[in-house]
């Protein structure tokens, strides 16, 4: 069979260290991390640490783009996705989809209303997004746990590879709400100090929010990567805890490796999910030896962000086009000595190093992991 | 004593959701986790919410919860040792 | 597409009642869901206490599940993909979840019951009873989308990531319910077809 090539292009990200990728990656580069102590007790009665975008800026950047009405999750989102959509003057016809992933959407709404109100629903989160932009197709929502937001632009290569689409704009958010901090604190998997993955201090979840975004498209005039094998495979194992031996996340990577025709060897990053919990980083570092990637630079960006949940995956993703664009891989934050059974190559300090080949994974509640080959295409621009 | 034990079997029985367990099938020694009752570890995290609803105990640590949530003998000693409700 | 694929046996729940590839497995009139799943739990002679700590969406997703996958041997060698999808998500878990957080006096989240507060559970619980070390996504739009189970099912098999798809659109809101759950073939006699599955999913 004759598959086509399909790339990813455009991308931006809005979080608590910048609303463009420029000035994400330069807080990075300058060790700079998002995760601040939080005093709100309407999110949780003693202060925590998280990843928190500034309402008033998001607000004052929304007002300066539109005076439509919109949720806070919202306008993260149509601020990640307005310059990309105007940048890469994709015309949003039939042959043009949303795809947005999400865990919780709008789940805040549910605070103010006994009964949910249309917001509630990720299908509406995501028809408010195409209307406000003018889609004319149906939008797809993934919402498949902590992968969601990788899984989502495996899912658009797969409907651009099919022929469904030449362009899936891909939209992730999730945001840092009381639900799921008192979630992530009933599991006793919150860190009392800013996560630190992969280290033997480690402690526990940092949450965090953001929205990201990027074009998956058929057009390779301005890609950064190709998008070159995925697979999203199930631990069968436990719906909290991740697998002992990583068989999904082995088995994700084996197929994505497959399709992309890679092996260990071609890897020069791994931007992996590192949620800093004990067993989710030792879980990791188990998968990967299993597979030859113990000396791949690795990294995992929690340590700036907290965990995004459904906007992570993408976040990351984001990141890692620019460590391959320009040849620059960053510390883990967080990590300072070993702190999982069998040796990985966490990054201690940035690495001037060539990536023309990077893997991205993560993993989730409900057993399910997601891995991504990225091989780097236009000088990675 | 007699009777802290009979409510958390009760207690276990049915927060835990364990449809075809009798309370006279639950003997004070039985390994709760494990080959016992088959706990796993949301179980384990669903007992100290109990534990703290109920009893007024907090666990801060979960590895604390290993030797407490052996057997209805080891939660109820460690139950009234330590409740506050 | 380059192949055809076909739908080779299918179930649905609603109202009370299991159909199974097109016969009535299972009724029970007036019954209240969380009573209903457990009469067709034991109906179905299935052994499998986690059962009975699954929230509503997932025990609706498990009994249509295992009614397709009862023959196949759990041995992880299964590449059976599971894909999933439905409008509401876990919103009526996330509605019980959010209830346990409402009263600041009576504080006390429940890990039990936000672990389900993610639609994808469901196909986690399904992969763990099977052994299925398996594709697995989940999907939500506004309405039962047959075109997309078509054309993301067909995906999965053109690109040999899986050998068969079990397709499912589970919904469940405030004791309102429909599972409709087929599994998707590389030969059978029925052509995997949007409209022949809008059939199926309407009968």
């Amino acid at each position: 069979m004759n598959v086509k090539n399909v790339y990813i292009a455009y991308t931006n990200c809005i979080t608590p260290l910048g609303f463009d990728v420029d000035s994400n990656v330069q807080a990075i580069a300058n060790g700079v991390s998002g995760i601040r102590l939080q005093e709100n007790s309407t999110l949780m009665t003693a202060p925590f640490y998280a990843g928190v975008i500034d309402s008033d800026k998001l607000n004052t950047a929304f007002a300066a783009l539109s005076d439509a009405k919109a949720t806070r999750l919202e306008k993260m989102m149509v601020l990640a996705l307005d310059p990309i959509i105007k940048k890469s003057g994709v015309e949003l016809n039939a042959k043009t989809a949303l795809i947005l992933s999400t865990t919780k959407g709008n789940i805040t709404v549910l605070n103010e209303n006994a009964v949910p109100v249309p917001d509630a629903y990720l299908h509406q989160l995501a028809q408010n997004i195409v209307d406000f932009f003018g889609f004319t197709t149906q939008p797809i929502v993934v919402s498949n746990a902590c992968v969601s937001g990788i899984m989502a632009v495996s899912v658009a290569k797969r409907l651009v590879q099919a022929g469904l689409y030449d362009n899936v704009f891909v939209i992730s958010g999730d945001e840092v709400s009381e639900f799921v901090l008192s979630g992530f604190n009933s599991f006793q998997a919150m860190s009392d100090v800013p996560c630190k993955p992969y280290s033997a201090n480690r402690k526990g979840v940092t949450l965090g929010e953001a929205a990201a975004a990027a074009l998956v498209t058929i057009n390779n005039s301005e890609a950064k990567a190709k998008i070159a094998g995925d697979g999203s495979i199930n631990d069968a194992n436990h719906i909290s805890g991740p697998s002992r031996t990583g068989e999904g996340l082995v088995r994700s990577i084996e197929s994505a490796f497959n399709e992309a025709g890679v092996t260990a060897q071609n890897i020069d990053y791994i931007s992996a999910h590192g949620t800093a919990t004990p067993f989710n980083d030792e879980m990791e570092a188990v998968a990967f030896n299993r597979l030859g990637l113990n000396e791949v630079p690795v990294n995992s960006l929690k340590g700036y962000y907290g965990h995004t949940l459904g906007a992570s995956g993408l976040l990351e993703t984001v990141i890692g086009l620019e460590s391959m664009a320009r040849n620059k891989v960053f510390a883990s934050m967080g990590y300072d000595e070993p702190g999982v059974s069998q040796p990985i190559n966490v990054l201690a300090a940035n690495l001037d190093t060539p990536v023309n080949c990077f893997l991205k994974t993560a993993s989730g509640f409900g057993g399910c992991n997601t891995a991504v080959v990225f091989q780097k295409v236009n000088n990675g621009r | 004593m007699e009777a802290l034990k009979q409510e958390l079997k009760e207690k276990i029985i049915n927060i835990l959701n364990l449809e075809d367990v009798q309370i006279e099938d639950v003997n004070d020694n039985d390994a709760l986790f494990g080959d016992g009752l088959g706990l796993d570890s949301i179980d384990a995290l669903e007992l100290i919410v109990m534990m703290d609803k109920d009893y007024g105990i907090k666990l801060a640590d979960p590895k604390e919860g290993k030797a407490i949530f052996q057997s209805i003998e080891t939660m109820a000693k460690y139950i009234s040792e330590n409740r506050t409700k | 597409m380059a192949d055809k694929y076909y739908i080779t046996q299918h179930c649905s729940i609603e109202g009370s009642r299991i159909s199974f590839n097109g016969a009535e497995f299972f009724i029970a009139p007036d019954t209240a869901f969380a009573d209903f799943a457990k009469q067709a739990y034991r109906h179905a002679g299935i052994d499998y206490p986690k059962f009975f700590k699954m929230d509503n969406l997932s025990k609706l997703s498990f009994l249509a599940a295992d009614l397709l996958l009862k023959d196949t041997v759990p041995d992880g060698g299964n590449n059976t993909a599971l894909l999933f999808a439905n409008a509401a998500s876990s919103l009526d878990t996330d509605v019980k979840y959010n209830d346990s957080i409402i009263d600041k006096e009576n504080y006390f989240p429940s890990p039990a019951v936000f672990v389900y507060t993610l639609p994808n559970i469901c196909m986690g619980e399904i992969s763990i009873k099977h052994k299925l070390y398996t594709e697995n996504s989940f999907f939500v739009f506004e309405a039962f989308n047959p075109e997309f189970f078509a054309n993301y099912a067909a995906i999965l098999l053109d690109t040999n990531k899986a050998e068969t798809v079990l397709c499912g659109w589970v919904e469940f809101f405030k004791d309102e319910y429909k599972a409709f759950v087929y599994e998707v073939a590389k030969e059978g006699s029925l052509e995997h077809t949007a409209k022949n599955i809008q059939t199926l999913y309407l009968s």
